[in-house]
Order: C-alpha cells, then sequence, then structure tokens
C-alpha cells in the first residue's frame, strides 16, 4: 500500500506547487477535509475494511461535494505517526478519522490532532487516554463471545464436548474468549481444548488436524473467525468426520455467510463483527460537517447472530472479505 | 569429524576422489552430527507417552504432511546456506506462487476446461514462477553483488506486497471445481502415503545425493568455505551461487504445487514466516550458518523436530498455550547446543 502514499505526497506536491495561482479559487468553495488513516489490507478483515472505507468515501463524496477526503493506509505503526502528521501539517484535515494501529503509540499523536482544534473519530482500537476522541465507534468483542456462547448454550446438550481455536494472544482475543465462556457456564458443556490458531487458515488447519488425533468425541467447534473456520472444515473434511460437529466462526466473510444462506449443516450461523464499521465512522462524521445533527459520543455496533433469515443483509459479495 | 569432506581441507581434486570412492568412515556421521537425530527420537518417544494417539498412522501422516512444504524448502536453503547465502524470501514467494497459480488457473479455466491439463498447467506456472523468482534473487545476488540477505530482504517485501495486491487484500480462492479434482493431490496417495510425503522423500534423497556425491554438491561446500580458494581452483563460484538459488526457487515452486490443494487458496498471510522455520530447521540439521558445509539429511530431521514439537504440544496440553513459544525456542537451542557441545568435545 506505500503506492498509495506515493500517490498522496505527488498530489500534496502538485498542489503546493500550484497554491500560488489557485489558492483564491480553493478559498471560495469552504469545503471540509477528512483525513481517514487506517492499516493497511495484509490481511482478510483489513481487505474488507479497506474496501468499505473506499466505498463509503466515494458515496459521500458525490453526497456532499463539500466534504473531500484523504485516505491513507499504513502497514505500521511508524508509518501511521506520520501519516497522521503529514495530514495536519500539508492537508489542513478539519476532522480525523483513524483505526490506530496500536493504542499506546498513536495516543499522543491523535491527541496533538484533537489539541489543534480538529474533531477525532477513533475507530475499533480505543486509545490508551480516555476523553480524546469526540466519537468513538467500534465493534463489540463482548457480546461477540457472548453470542456465540449462547448459540452453543442453546443448541448443545448438556455434558457435549467441544474443541476453540483462538487468535493472536491479544486483550481483544481474552475479551471474545472470556464471555463465551460466561456464556456457556452452567451449561455442561466440556471445552475439551483451547488453543491459538493466530486467525490464520493454515495453522487453524494443523490445530484442528491435532484435536482431531487427540479427540475421539467432538460436538461442535467454535473457530471464532471465519479464515479459522475454512481451515477448520478442511481438516474435518480430511477426517472424514463432517456429520459428527459443526462449526461457529465469526466476522462475516462473505464465503461462510454464503454457506449460512444455503443452510449448509456444518456452518450453521455466523457472528458477525464488520468491517463495515469504517464505513458507520465516516458517515457519521460526515453529517457533523454536513448539518448540524449531534454525533458526538460512542457508537458500538452489535455482533448479531447471522441465520439463514437475516444473511442476506450481511453478504456483500463485491468485497473482497 | 571426518573430515575428508570438508572442502577447506581437501582441494576440488581430492574432493572428487573422495566421490569417486567414498570410504565407510567418510559417510557415517559422527557422534556430533547424531545430536538432533537424539533430540528427534528423544521428542517421538516423548511424544507417544504422553498421547496414545500420538503414534497413529492419522497423525503420523498429518505431521508428515504438514512438514513436507518446509521440508522441500529447507532442503533448497541447506544448498544456498552451504554455499554461503541466505533467502529470506522464500515464505513470500509461495505465497506469491501460490496467488500466481491460483489466478492462472482460474483464468485458463473458460479455455481449457476442468481436467488433468488445467492442474498440470497449473503446476508448470507454479514451477516456472519458482523458477524465476529464484533467477532474479541469484542474479541480484551474483551479477549485481550485493548481500544475499538485503537481496532477500527486499524480495521478501516485494513478494508479500504483491501477493496482497493480487488479492485486493483478501483472498484468492481456486474455482470450486477445480479444486475438488486438485485436492487428492495433497490428502491422497500411494499405498496408504499421501503425495507430499512422497514427493517430500523424493526430494530429500535427492537433495542428499546431490550434496554428498555430486561435483555440484561439492562446489557448494566449497565456496561456502572459502570463496577465493574455489575461484583460484577453477570453480564458476558465480554459476553454482545463481544454480542454488534457482534451485530454492525450483523447489519453492514445488512445495507450493503441493500446498495449494489443501486449502485452494492464498492471501497476504500464506507462507508466513516460512523462511525462518526452513533456515532454523537448516541450522539444527547441523549445516554451518556461515557456510561451508551442508547436511541434507539434517535439514529433514529439524524440519521433523520443528513440526514435532508443536504437535506434541497440542496433543499433550502440557503447558498454557501462551508458553507454546518458548517450549519451541527451548528445544531448538537444545538441538543445536548438543550437537556444538559434543563436537568440541
Amino acid at each position: 500500500m506505500e503506492r498509495r502514499t506515493f500517490l498522496t505526497t505527488a498530489a500534496i506536491g502538485t498542489a503546493t506547487a500550484a497554491a500560488g495561482l489557485s489558492l483564491p479559487a480553493m478559498a471560495q468553495g469552504k469545503k471540509a477535509v477528512i483525513g481517514v488513516s487506517i492499516p493497511s489490507a495484509t490481511h482478510g478483515y483489513m481487505g474488507g475494511l479497506n474496501w468499505h472505507a473506499q466505498q463509503a468515501i466515494t458515496r459521500l463524496k458525490a453526497t456532499y461535494p463539500n466534504l473531500e477526503f484523504v485516505l491513507a493506509t499504513a502497514g505500521n505503526v511508524g508509518k501511521q505517526v506520520n501519516d497522521i502528521e503529514d495530514m495536519v501539517a500539508t492537508r489542513n484535515i478539519d476532522a480525523l478519522v483513524v483505526l490506530p494501529f496500536e493504542s499506546e503509540p498513536l495516543t499522543s499523536p491523535v491527541k496533538a490532532v484533537k489539541d489543534a482544534g480538529k474533531w477525532v473519530t477513533v475507530v475499533d482500537r480505543g486509545l490508551s487516554q480516555p476523553g480524546i476522541e469526540d466519537l468513538y465507534v467500534a465493534g463489540d468483542n463482548t457480546a461477540f463471545g457472548r453470542v456465540s456462547g449462547e448459540y452453543f448454550k442453546a443448541n448443545l446438550k448438556s455434558g457435549a464436548k467441544i474443541v476453540v481455536l483462538r487468535g493472536i494472544p491479544t486483550t481483544l482475543d481474552n475479551e471474545r474468549v472470556d464471555a463465551f465462556q460466561a456464556a456457556i457456564a452452567g451449561s455442561g458443556i466440556e471445552i475439551l481444548d483451547m488453543q491459538h490458531g493466530n486467525w490464520n487458515r493454515d495453522k487453524a488447519f494443523s490445530v484442528m488436524q491435532d484435536y482431531l488425533s487427540k479427540h475421539k468425541q467432538i460436538d461442535a467447534v467454535w473457530a471464532a473467525d471465519d479464515d479459522m473456520a475454512i481451515g477448520v472444515m478442511e481438516a474435518i473434511a480430511q477426517a472424514g468426520r463432517q456429520k459428527e460437529m459443526w462449526i461457529v466462526g465469526g466476522a462475516g466473510m462473505k464465503e461462510m455467510i454464503k454457506r449460512v444462506m444455503d443452510k449448509d449443516p456444518q456452518i450453521p450461523v455466523d457472528v458477525s463483527y464488520t468491517p463495515g464499521q469504517i464505513a458507520t465512522a465516516l458517515e457519521v462524521t460526515a453529517l457533523r460537517f454536513v448539518s448540524d445533527t449531534p454525533v458526538y459520543g460512542r457508537f458500538i455496533i452489535g455482533s448479531t447472530l447471522i441465520t439463514p433469515e437475516n444473511a442476506a443483509q450481511f453478504y456483500f459479495p463485491d468485497s473482497p472479505f | 569429524m571426518s573430515d575428508t569432506t570438508r572442502p577447506d581441507t581437501a582441494r576440488a581434486d581430492l574432493a572428487k576422489q573422495a566421490a569417486a570412492a567414498p570410504s565407510l568412515t567418510a559417510r557415517l556421521p559422527g557422534l556430533s552430527a547424531l545430536g538432533p537425530l537424539l533430540a528427534l527420537i528423544l521428542l517421538v518417544a516423548l511424544g507417544a507417552y504422553l498421547n496414545e494417539n500420538f503414534l497413529s498412522a492419522g497423525n503420523v501422516t498429518n505431521v508428515l504432511a504438514r512438514s513436507a512444504f518446509i521440508g522441500m524448502i529447507a532442503v533448497g536453503m541447506t544448498f544456498v546456506i552451504t554455499s554461503g547465502g541466505l533467502d529470506l524470501s522464500v515464505g513470500s514467494m509461495a505465497a506469491f506462487i501460490a496467488g500466481v497459480m491460483i489466478l492462472a488457473m482460474n483464468a485458463l479455466l473458460p479455455t481449457m476446461g476442468v481436467g488433468v491439463p488445467l492442474i498440470l498447467a497449473g503446476m508448470a506456472i507454479a514451477l516456472g514462477a519458482g523458477l524465476l523468482a529464484g533467477l532474479g534473487n541469484g542474479l541480484l545476488v551474483t551479477k549485481a553483488r550485493i548481500e544475499p540477505f538485503i537481496v532477500t530482504l527486499g524480495t521478501m517485501g516485494i513478494f508479500r506486497s504483491l501477493v496482497t495486491w493480487l488479492a485486493d487484500g483478501g483472498t484468492i480462492s481456486l474455482d470450486f471445481a477445480v479444486r475438488q479434482l486438485y485436492r487428492p493431490v495433497y490428502y491422497s496417495g500411494l499405498f496408504g502415503i499421501a503425495w507430499p510425503i512422497i514427493v517430500f522423500a523424493l526430494v530429500a534423497i535427492a537433495g542428499q545425493i546431490a550434496m554428498r556425491h555430486t561435483r555440484f554438491g561439492r562446489y557448494c561446500e566449497a565456496i561456502g568455505s572459502n570463496d577465493k580458494v574455489a575461484l583460484y581452483s577453477a570453480v564458476n563460484v558465480e554459476r553454482i551461487r545463481l544454480m542454488t538459488y534457482v534451485l530454492l526457487g525450483l523447489l519453492v515452486g514445488l512445495a507450493t504445487v503441493m500446498y495449494v490443494p489443501r486449502l485452494g487458496s492464498a492471501s497476504g498471510t500464506t507462507g508466513m514466516l516460512w523462511e525462518l522455520e526452513a533456515i532454523a530447521a537448516v541450522i539444527i540439521g547441523g549445516t554451518a550458518l556461515k557456510g561451508g558445509y551442508g547436511r541434507v539429511w539434517g535439514t529433514v530431521i529439524g524440519v521433523l523436530i520443528l513440526s514435532l514439537i508443536d504437535n506434541i504440544l497440542i496433543l499433550a496440553d502440557l503447558v498454557s498455550p501462551y508458553l507454546n513459544g518458548t517450549i519451541q525456542g527451548v528445544i531448538i537451542v537444545l538441538a543445536v547446543v548438543l550437537q556444538r557441545s559434543k563436537s568440541s568435545a
């Protein structure tokens, strides 16, 4: 995604060079500039997030001609800090929509933007100091775990045995797993094993292979992520045990939503944790500049159970995710 | 060490002699070489003790088939490292080749239809892409004379971002019907032995023969040990170095051919950190990181040790999963310490 930055930088160069001539013209159409800083599309989920961001920007630009957007994607924390500093210094942004790579290192750069009197929208990962952002838009990790757990509790008998795949060890993963365990507490469902599949297909495949050699009886799998669910399905197919267990993934990858729609008995439901949250953040932030609608506060996007009945509204066949 | 084979003491002519008539003592591995083998045997015993399913046919097949990708790459890496080089790009290269292969097969589908020719075309494209990628690395190292670490660090980033770009940040998936036809290449086999295991075994045997009994292998050791002496001994240093990178690229292509039928997809996270696993396997197996001495059968043992640790940790459930990395690290270091201390004693 470096190429995009290069283009942005080039654009800034041209703009600065032409500034002497075009400045009066630009000053007339009082435009609001919204800076958007998100991680680059290094994996499926972020790919989806980038896609939703671009879709929302195209849509908003068409709807509100007085809004201008600067999108920068960063492959690491340092790059993201630079992007944000550049946006303030050279593009004179009026608002910043940021999905922080990591909370700690982004806190003071974003605070500097806020202190300069700009509007700040923080998406998904909170900053380590409360009260900086005007608007916070995020998915609900606790609900993600709870909704999954409730489905297991409702659909398994006491004494049923399940295995769990965890993500990359992070607080986010802990929140989900803790909520899941709390939701199935008292149901008599036994968690046989809980290992890290790192939200990765290949890793999930080999972890599931090992679960299958280790356990003679598995009634269900909480793969906790759609990428991992794909690896898990493959391992189960290899062992020929498809009839024995169902799988619940999570996030809302289009292939998995399709399976839910088609009533695949192996994938009865999915749990949403949508990369579309960036679109929500952009739309709501845009409202601040085109109307008097009050939009400060917190906007938590629920995690819902995706069933064959409501799957259509979560299905984006054009998104890469 | 039995060192008629060490190229720093043996000139090319001596080496040829040894190749022509290898004495029995020269071929038997010394005590120090048995370090990794010992570690492997201990791991197998530990696994069998901890879980009765460990030695079941299913589990053994899983572990061996999983090792096959890294294994084939590590055999190629052994030659690169032995001749004093390094290749950090193999993991990204595998992801890139997988992406190109899948896209090409999907594109050829309307004209060729679902059938064996399409699969063969895909395989040829993967091997061709691997060869070109290896050639690119090799030429940059030999012709442009850039440090292999820097060249392959650069190409690592290039391949990784190219596959992410090809996939538009998501996942590239093979057409469903093609996938069904291609699947058996990973999942089925011959006489109950899965194809990846058979291919890996053939690659390992060929690699061992190439390293020990051909001029190419001797030259690799000679160059890694002292490239100036090798040059003065009329070894075409650049050409041999180039060949090691091309060979590695081809093996990455071959690994991809076996990898794609497994999940039928490639993304920006495919092959993540394979380069480090391959390099670790080579070093655990007793090949010198600074070059000059290579041991292909040791590499195979290194690969098996790495995948067994993973397997045992999950089967046994001994420690918190947070500590898996620690156990892996300790065993890797121990396996190397074992052979170093013995060789100095």
